[in-house]
């Protein structure tokens, strides 16, 4: 909504900007409507009806579910209206209810933008991993998932590079077939000469193996596949006899810390271009006591696994809110930014990472290893 | 009552120390079992519920504005009565105690939630989460125990004031949610200390003023404006106040069920000095009670129908203590305590009777009878406008005369 400036009377003093008619009546209007829902807000009774509408919490629909391989599916969701749009090769970040617990993960996005405004992920379910394979076996068409707007800078720059090399392993293949898709549906064809190294477990286990190999049967891109079974692991010191020209090419790589780190070096050495995406794994450091830190406060402090969190900040002078100390009041609930705790009451772990949105009960929490606390 | 601690037969005297932490140890275990159960189905309900509460509530306010016309008024105002029920006792009530924390729902959280109600959520959770629930039927720590304004137990000193109580408990009753709002401000302490002036005490005054303010407009000002087109702004008006005394008398007779019907234990305050974790879960056993009876009361109560198991366990999703009930039942009997249970007719008859009785001083209704009434009323009257003094060597002679009267 941009705010239409009148000019200023002579003589005015006031610096404010005087709003429009139209403008006042909608202000109005909108805090005539948020008196008569009070407390709530006028989003809560709306959410009610239309969830997705503009103005509200960016959230999105799970509109279907298509298996990839047997140990991975494309989810394809509908965004709320104020979904601001990516471009190929950026992500997006999901919060998931699983088992009615909230958890926040990144995907990438693995279509360009599309004609039905619809957004897709590729999700490939990790041993344990609790989201991953929610997404993949349990999720149906109609739920509803929270959304970050997409972020990253994971993209093919603008003009794109006459001659690429892609290097992919595992659901590294996520952020650069959704460049691959968006390069080849272009109305215009694609200038640019581009390899595909990509290494998975096996030949089945390759996501999108059937429309990768069809690209390169076309002649749109030369295709590399590694099966680890078969032919090993991908040795970054093979590079220039798989790729004799990887000096003429810029590099974009998306895989396992290990193969990332390895080109980093190897590039670096020979000064070529390169853009990485790494995925954060969900693995927090755990332990019996550990570091704990206060963001806000500034404090850093050593705590065993069998103080409360509570009582160690406080003989650090750290002042806490608290209530019966004993848990069950939850006066003293504060963010868990990052690190992991456990409960002393039962021994339950609970971990964070940036972003997940976790508050503890500091009298009954003990740092189960480093911890950030945002206070 | 008296405190447990002072009563001839102690109802856990025979309890030791090792049963008393078993105690605890079995009702940490049905805790865990809960929570290891705790999942999609339980996330779902508070969902529905809430979901329910807002289509109830916005549906009554939209056939209220065609209230002039009675049967409007009156489907109105019963399902505006419901929906202010539903969210303040399952919804508000029990996700302000941290029951739905574990969703990890930013909107659905004891840190943010907001109820319609005239008191903060903030000063609520203080004097509700943290006070009563710690000092759970403790004399002179849980105020809870007759709100300031009446007695509850015979260990409460008796004041001339009290007279009045079974009004005071009536009016209360009717305005419910101002009187929670005041002692929530702990407007009475305040007043009584002159700490009114404090900065402290200012700020959480105007944050109840604001709330009130919000609440008294959207109900008597917003919505019967809405309602001028039909002709139905006083009507609205009514129906909306209707609407919040029915959620006052309503909650108010849940909640003295909860701790007021005779037979329910208070104690002293020195016993909870250096008390373990069994000895806490044991006070809140005793200090409890309570109601049986259909599904639907058991939601309109907010399952503070299951006080006992709510004391017990005041985090766990409140859509669980019926299914657990049967199991803290079971220990109570494995340690021959006493389950207080009965339908809400009785509960509310016998918190109300506590009410009346204790108005008086202990003994004096004991003591009298027709043959000997004029003394006793005229030493009644001595009592009420004589002063401590009077009042104290009174009371003595009258403990004495209740011994030798229970003698005989």
């Amino acid at each position: 909504m941009s705010t239409v400036v009148t000019p200023r009377v002579s003589g005015a003093t006031s610096a404010t900007t005087v709003r429009s008619p139209r403008r006042s009546l909608r202000d109005g209007l909108r805090r005539f409507a948020e008196a008569a829902v009070t407390p709530l807000e006028l989003d809560d009774v709306l959410d009610v009806f239309h969830p997705l509408r503009a103005g509200a919490e960016l959230r999105g629909k799970i509109v279907a579910v298509h298996p990839e391989t047997d140990q991975s599916a494309t989810l394809l969701i509908k965004p709320g209206k104020d979904w601001a749009g990516h471009v190929p090769g950026q992500y997006v970040r999901i919060g998931v209810d699983v088992d009615g617990v909230r958890l926040w993960r990144t995907y990438s996005l693995t279509h360009g933008p599309r004609p039905d405004r619809c957004i897709s992920i590729t999700v490939k379910a990790i041993p344990d991993g609790v989201v991953s394979n929610h997404l993949v076996r349990r999720v149906r068409p109609g739920q509803m998932v929270q959304l970050g707007q997409a972020a990253g800078d994971f993209v093919l720059s603008d003009p794109m590079p006459g001659k690429l090399l892609l290097v992919t392993a595992g659901s590294g293949i996520t952020p650069v077939i959704g460049m691959l898709r968006n390069l080849f549906s272009r109305a215009e064809p694609v200038q640019a000469d581009i390899v595909l190294l990509h290494s998975a477990l096996s030949r089945s286990e390759v996501i999108f193996g059937e429309e990768l190999r069809r690209y390169a049967a076309a002649g749109r891109l030369r295709l590399v596949e590694l099966h680890t079974d078969v032919h090993g692991m991908l040795d970054v010191a093979d590079l220039d006899e798989i790729v004799p020209d990887v000096d003429e090419r810029t590099t974009y790589a998306c895989g396992p810390v290990g193969l990332l780190d390895a080109l980093e070096e190897h590039h670096a050495a020979r000064r070529l271009p390169l853009h990485i995406e790494r995925f954060r794994t969900a693995v927090i450091a755990t332990g019996e006591g550990g570091t704990v830190s206060f963001a806000k406060n500034g404090t850093v402090l050593e705590a065993d696994g069998a103080t409360p969190i509570l009582d160690a900040a406080e003989s650090a002078g750290v002042l806490m809110p608290s209530g019966c100390r004993m848990g069950i009041c939850y006066g003293c609930v504060l963010p868990l930014r990052e690190g992991a705790v456990r409960d002393l009451r039962n021994g339950e772990l609970t971990t964070a990472a940036p972003g997940d949105g976790v508050l503890i009960q500091t009298c009954i929490s003990a740092a189960a290893g480093p911890c950030d606390i945002d206070h | 009552m008296t405190v447990i601690q002072k009563k001839p037969t102690n109802p856990i005297a025979h309890l030791t120390p090792e049963d008393i932490e078993q105690i605890g140890i079995e009702l940490d275990a049905i805790r865990q079992d809960v929570i290891d159960s705790r999942g999609e189905n339980d996330a779902a309900y508070i969902r529905r519920v809430i979901d329910v509460q807002r289509k109830v509530e916005l549906g009554s306010r939209a056939v209220l504005l065609f209230s002039a016309f009675p049967p409007a008024w009156v489907l109105g105002t019963l399902g505006l009565s419901v929906s202010k029920i539903l969210d303040n006792m399952e919804i508000g009530h029990n996700i302000l105690h941290g029951q739905w924390d574990w969703m990890r729902d930013p909107k659905i959280h004891s840190t943010t939630w907001e109820w319609d109600s005239a008191t903060p959520a903030e000063q609520w959770k203080h004097s509700h989460n943290e006070l009563h629930h710690t000092y759970t039927n403790v004399i002179g720590k849980d105020n809870d125990l007759g709100y300031g304004i009446m007695r509850v137990d015979e260990d409460q000193p008796w004041h001339p004031f009290h007279l009045g109580q079974p009004l005071w408990n009536f009016v209360n009753m009717l305005f419910f949610e101002y009187g929670i709002a005041a002692y929530d401000l702990e407007l009475g302490g305040a007043i009584k200390k002159k700490q009114t002036k404090d900065p402290e005490f200012q700020r959480r005054l105007k944050q109840v003023l604001g709330k009130i303010r919000k609440q008294a407009t959207k109900d008597y000002v917003v919505h019967p404006a809405l309602s001028i087109p039909t002709g139905s702004f006083l009507s609205t008006l009514a129906a909306n106040f209707v609407a919040n005394t029915v959620r006052n008398v309503w909650s108010h007779s849940i909640i003295i069920c909860g701790h007021f019907p005779e037979g329910v234990e208070t104690f002293e305050r020195r016993s909870i000095e250096g008390e373990t974790r069994g000895e806490w879960y044991v006070r809140q056993m005793l200090g409890s009670a309570n109601i049986s009876g259909s599904k639907a009361m058991h939601i309109l109560s907010g399952n503070l129908s299951h006080q006992i198991e709510h004391h017990v366990f005041p985090d766990l999703p409140s859509n669980r203590y019926a299914e657990i009930a049967p199991r803290v039942k079971a220990l109570f009997e494995k340690y021959e305590l006493n389950y207080h249970s009965a339908p809400m007719p009785q509960q509310v008859a016998s918190a109300w009777h506590k009410v009346v009785r204790l108005s008086l001083p202990n003994g004096w209704l004991a003591t009298t009878k027709v043959s000997n009434a004029p003394q006793q009323l005229k030493m009644l009257y001595k009592m009420a406008t004589g002063g401590p003094r009077v009042r104290r060597a009174a009371q003595a002679r009258l403990n004495q005369q209740a011994r030798k009267a229970q003698a005989a």
